[in-house]
Parts: C-alpha cells; sequence; structure tokens
C-alpha cells in the first residue's frame, strides 16, 4: 500500500446560498482546490464524489459525471463515481480516493463533497435526512432524526449525569469558534443562555442544539505521497483511515449511547497509523447535534465513556484547551451541508496541519483527527493526518 | 409518507401482530424478524422460526417530539421512545395516554393498536402499534 497527502484543498463558504446552484458549488470548490494543488486537468486519474441525496434535494441523481462536467472535463473522460453514506458520504469519497491511491491504481485523485439542502425548504429538508434513519422501523412510527439522538441524549443524562447546560456549551464553543472561520456558516458567538432558551425540537435538544441546513461545498486534491512534493511544499499525509457501520436504527445496537460504528473505525484508523487517542492534538468531530460531540469525544477515547459531559465543562476541548474539538466551528457553526461535511472536515485539518488556520490555529499541530458519521451511528469514517 | 400500498400491507404481520422470529441455534429473538440471526450467521441459515411476541416491555430512553414531520404534525408534542420488549428486541413506538411529564425511563409498557399515519385525507391509513402504560 502506498502512502497519500492531500495536496491541494477548496471550499465555498457554506449557508442559505439562494444565488447559487449545485453545479456553481461544486464546481467552485473543486476549482479552488485544482488551483491550489497546482495540477491540471490531464493530471487527474479518478473523481469521487459524496453527496447524500441530490436526488432529492435537487432532483438530480449521477452527479458522478455531473461534477466532471461542471469541472469542465468533459473532453478529458476522467472515470467519475458518486459515493453515498448519509451525512458520511463526503467522508467515504474521500477514503474511495486514499484508497485507490493507495492501492497503486491512482496517482492524482480530485474529491468533492456537496449537499444544496436550502432549495427544498426546512420542513422538506428534515424528512430527507430522516432518511438516514430506518424508514421502516423509526421514521415511520413518528421519530425523527433529532428525536433519535435526543433519545441518546436522555439515556446520556440518565446514566451519566450528563446536563441540558453541558450539551449547549458545545454549541457555545463551536459557535465561538466559527467566528474565526470565513467560510462558516454563523460567525457570530452564541451565549449559554439563548441555547438553553431555544425553541424545543425534540427534548431534551433544542433548535440551537442541532446544526443548520445548509448549501456548500467541499474539494481535496489527493496524491501519491511520494510524488506530492513536485506539487506543494506542505503536502499533508493521511497516515490512518477506518470505516465501520452498525444498524440503521438506534433501537437495535448494543448500547443507546455508544456508537460502535466510531469506536471500530477508530481502532482501524489509530493501528494503522500507529497513535493511540493521547497522541492526537486536535479533532474535527461530527456535532450534527451537541450530544453527538459529547458521544464522538468519548467513543474516540479522548475521555472515558460517560465522561463527555464533564470534559466539557473543564474546557479541554475549546481552542486553547489540550484536544481542540471542532476548531471549523463543527457542523454546529460552520453548517451541514451533508455531503460536503466530511471533505471539508479533511480541508480544516490540511489548513491546521499547514498552519494556515489563522486566528482558529491550533499551536503545535502536528497530528489531526477527523471523525464523520452517517446516520445516527450506521456508517463512521474516520480519518488521521499528519503533515509530511 | 407517500408510498404504494403494498410497501405497508407487506409488513402487516410486524406491526398488527407482533410477529417476530427466533434463531434455532442460539434462541436469541428479533423483531423485526431478519433473515439470519447477526450472531450466528450461516449456523442460522434455515432455523429462523416465527414466534409472537406478548407486546410488553419497559422504557430504554425517550424523548419528546415538538417538531413533528408533516404527517404527525397535528400530535405534537408527543412521545417518543425506544422499549426494550420482554423476549429481548428493542424497538421504537410512540407512547401514548401518558401525560407528558410522566414517561420516564424504567416505565413499564404494552402496546395497543392504534392508526399510526395517513396519506393525506383520502389515502390509505397505517394502523400499527403503539405503546401505553402498563396496567397494575
Amino acid at each position: 500500500m502506498r502512502d497519500v497527502a492531500v495536496i491541494g484543498v477548496g471550499l465555498t463558504k457554506f449557508g442559505e446560498l439562494w444565488d447559487q446552484s449545485f453545479r456553481q458549488l461544486i464546481a467552485e470548490a473543486g476549482s479552488k482546490a485544482i488551483l491550489d494543488a497546482k495540477i491540471e486537468g490531464k493530471d487527474i486519474d479518478a473523481l469521487y464524489v459524496g453527496s447524500m441525496s441530490s436526488g432529492r434535494f435537487v432532483d438530480q441523481e449521477h452527479v458522478g459525471a455531473l461534477v466532471a462536467e461542471v469541472s469542465g472535463f468533459s473532453q478529458l473522460h476522467i472515470p467519475a463515481t458518486r459515493v453515498e453514506g448519509a451525512c458520511a458520504s463526503g467522508g467515504l469519497a474521500v477514503r474511495e480516493g486514499y484508497l485507490s491511491i493507495a492501492s497503486g491504481i491512482n496517482d492524482i485523485v480530485v474529491v468533492g463533497g456537496i449537499e444544496k439542502m436550502n432549495d427544498v425548504g426546512g420542513t422538506a429538508a428534515t424528512e430527507i435526512l430522516a432518511t438516514a434513519s430506518d424508514q421502516e422501523w423509526e421514521a415511520f412510527f413518528g421519530a425523527t432524526f433529532p428525536g433519535i439522538y435526543a433519545m441518546i441524549a436522555t439515556r446520556h443524562m440518565h446514566e451519566y449525569g450528563t446536563t441540558k447546560e453541558q450539551l449547549a456549551q458545545v454549541a457555545v464553543k463551536n459557535h465561538a469558534n466559527g467566528v474565526f472561520n470565513p467560510y462558516a456558516q454563523y460567525q457570530s458567538p452564541i451565549s449559554l443562555e439563548s441555547v438553553l432558551r431555544a425553541t424545543t425540537v425534540a427534548w431534551p435538544l433544542g433548535l440551537m442544539d442541532c446544526s443548520p441546513v445548509s448549501d456548500g461545498a467541499a474539494s481535496l486534491v489527493l496524491c501519491a505521497a511520494e510524488k506530492a512534493k513536485k506539487y506543494t511544499e506542505k503536502p499533508i499525509k493521511i497516515i490512518g483511515s477506518g470505516q465501520a457501520s452498525d444498524t440503521l436504527a438506534l433501537h437495535g445496537r448494543r448500547d443507546i449511547c455508544t456508537l460502535d460504528a466510531t469506536v471500530y473505525a477508530a481502532k482501524k484508523a489509530y493501528k494503522q497509523a500507529n497513535l493511540t487517542p493521547k497522541d492526537i492534538d486536535f479533532a474535527e468531530v461530527h456535532d450534527c447535534f451537541t450530544i453527538a460531540e459529547i458521544c464522538a469525544i468519548e467513543d474516540l477515547g479522548f475521555v472515558e465513556k460517560g465522561k463527555g459531559g464533564k470534559a466539557i465543562d473543564n474546557k479541554i476541548t475549546t481552542l486553547d484547551g489540550s484536544l481542540p474539538v471542532n476548531t471549523s466551528g463543527g457542523l454546529k457553526a460552520k453548517g451541514h451541508p451533508v455531503g460536503a461535511t466530511g471533505v471539508a472536515q479533511i480541508v480544516e485539518l490540511t489548513t491546521q496541519l499547514r498552519g494556515e488556520a489563522g486566528k482558529r490555529q491550533v499551536k503545535d499541530a502536528k497530528i489531526g483527527l477527523a471523525h464523520n458519521v452517517g446516520g445516527s451511528g450506521a456508517t463512521c469514517v474516520i480519518h488521521i493526518m499528519e503533515a509530511m | 409518507m407517500k408510498e404504494g400500498v403494498a410497501r405497508f400491507w407487506r409488513e402487516i404481520p410486524q406491526r398488527y401482530n407482533f410477529i417476530g422470529n427466533k434463531c434455532g441455534t442460539c434462541d436469541t429473538v428479533f423483531f423485526p424478524p431478519r433473515e439470519s440471526c447477526p450472531y450466528c450467521r450461516r449456523k442460522s441459515i434455515g432455523k429462523m422460526k416465527e414466534t409472537k411476541l406478548a407486546g410488553k416491555g419497559e422504557v430504554v430512553t425517550y424523548t419528546i417530539i415538538h417538531v413533528g414531520p408533516e404527517d404527525f404534525e397535528e400530535q405534537t408534542p408527543y412521545p417518543i421512545a425506544i422499549i426494550k420488549l420482554e423476549e429481548g428486541p428493542q424497538i421504537t413506538a410512540q407512547i401514548v395516554d401518558c401525560p407528558l411529564d410522566e414517561v420516564k425511563i424504567g416505565m413499564k409498557v404494552e402496546s395497543t393498536f392504534r392508526k399510526i399515519q395517513q396519506d393525506g385525507h383520502t389515502g390509505a391509513i397505517y394502523y400499527g402499534y403503539k405503546f401505553k402504560k402498563q396496567r397494575q
């Protein structure tokens, strides 16, 4: 297996982008990544695109080839594949690109992730997101997607004494980080009171415990590590990649408060990187809801199971804490265009490891981890990265 | 949920009558029924036997849905719970006939046959199980 590095990154602004189409967004992110990597169309061996539900959000399937076309590659006939794993679609696209280079088949691959969610309106967007849950045995009975995460929160509060204030602090922290991210959907701080006072969506979760409905795209150029220095001074190597699955329905799992897909994917990624959780300097985790970040830092092994809420109290995960989490603002403040999220996490890791994160730069950032979840934990993909 | 009626109709045995199945190798009970046992895998093939569940269990966790899907909007706020059935499987269902502040983890519940949702005002009506407090 060959080593693989990121040599270029590109992002669009995340948010309610009424004046931009699906096609414009992915073309913008892709061309930024290609220019950043200083490659040309003819250098690209393959394209992988993560999108959860382009079919329902913009009535367009077959977006692998479409992305190649709108990126200006129709005359190059580059192989282009769309990858789907609900909200982990982007992370899976990164992993498919990674595997295709590691295997020796490809040398340079462009990975994209996109979702254009606002065109359908909020109610429809929520129902489309719910297709990531078990439609026949959860959604049919009236369980919403926030409702499923709310049930994780209720059980976490019951078993470990986690509080609504601790959940709210996750949102406060991620908004504080989003202030320093020019691509974030929300770039203003929020108060603990405003999170606690927000209208209830699915008790115990309020509106400000939830990531927003977002439009946006992200892109990367991956390259065989041995050739990466030809293109950039600062290639960032992927030193671990792990993926795992679990039941679609939360009720089918071994433990309501543990995402075993995260546990197993992390085990694989740590083993490949020959690292332990203690070696990670900072992480981007899948905070689709505030409770999800608390479970993530536990399941990734950063803190013991049940101590996630305490870790928030102790400010371990703030920008100047011992393990900064979601320096980009996370899904909560940066926004969560679902297919783009897993790719955007790798963009943030690369930006931090290049030392180009500006006011949100983590001091002495050497090793970063990205954690991307599909549904309520049926899919998880994790990448660990290091500067070369 | 605008969908073909057959998609609902073929799940009537489970949703109306709690028909699950049991692995002939390790005796684990599944609901909804599975093609094979995830613990015994190939050893369970051809040995999965239908079994009727009592529809009784205990609340493992719950939420109160305030913002519901279109088909459930008229019912909000309503509780949704994960229930561990006496035979072992866990399922997701609505809790009914119970004040919201009385829904608790550990509460003993039993199933009741109810209307779940409807395709608009003239479409098919979908029935299934909800749960209420067990009578002492």
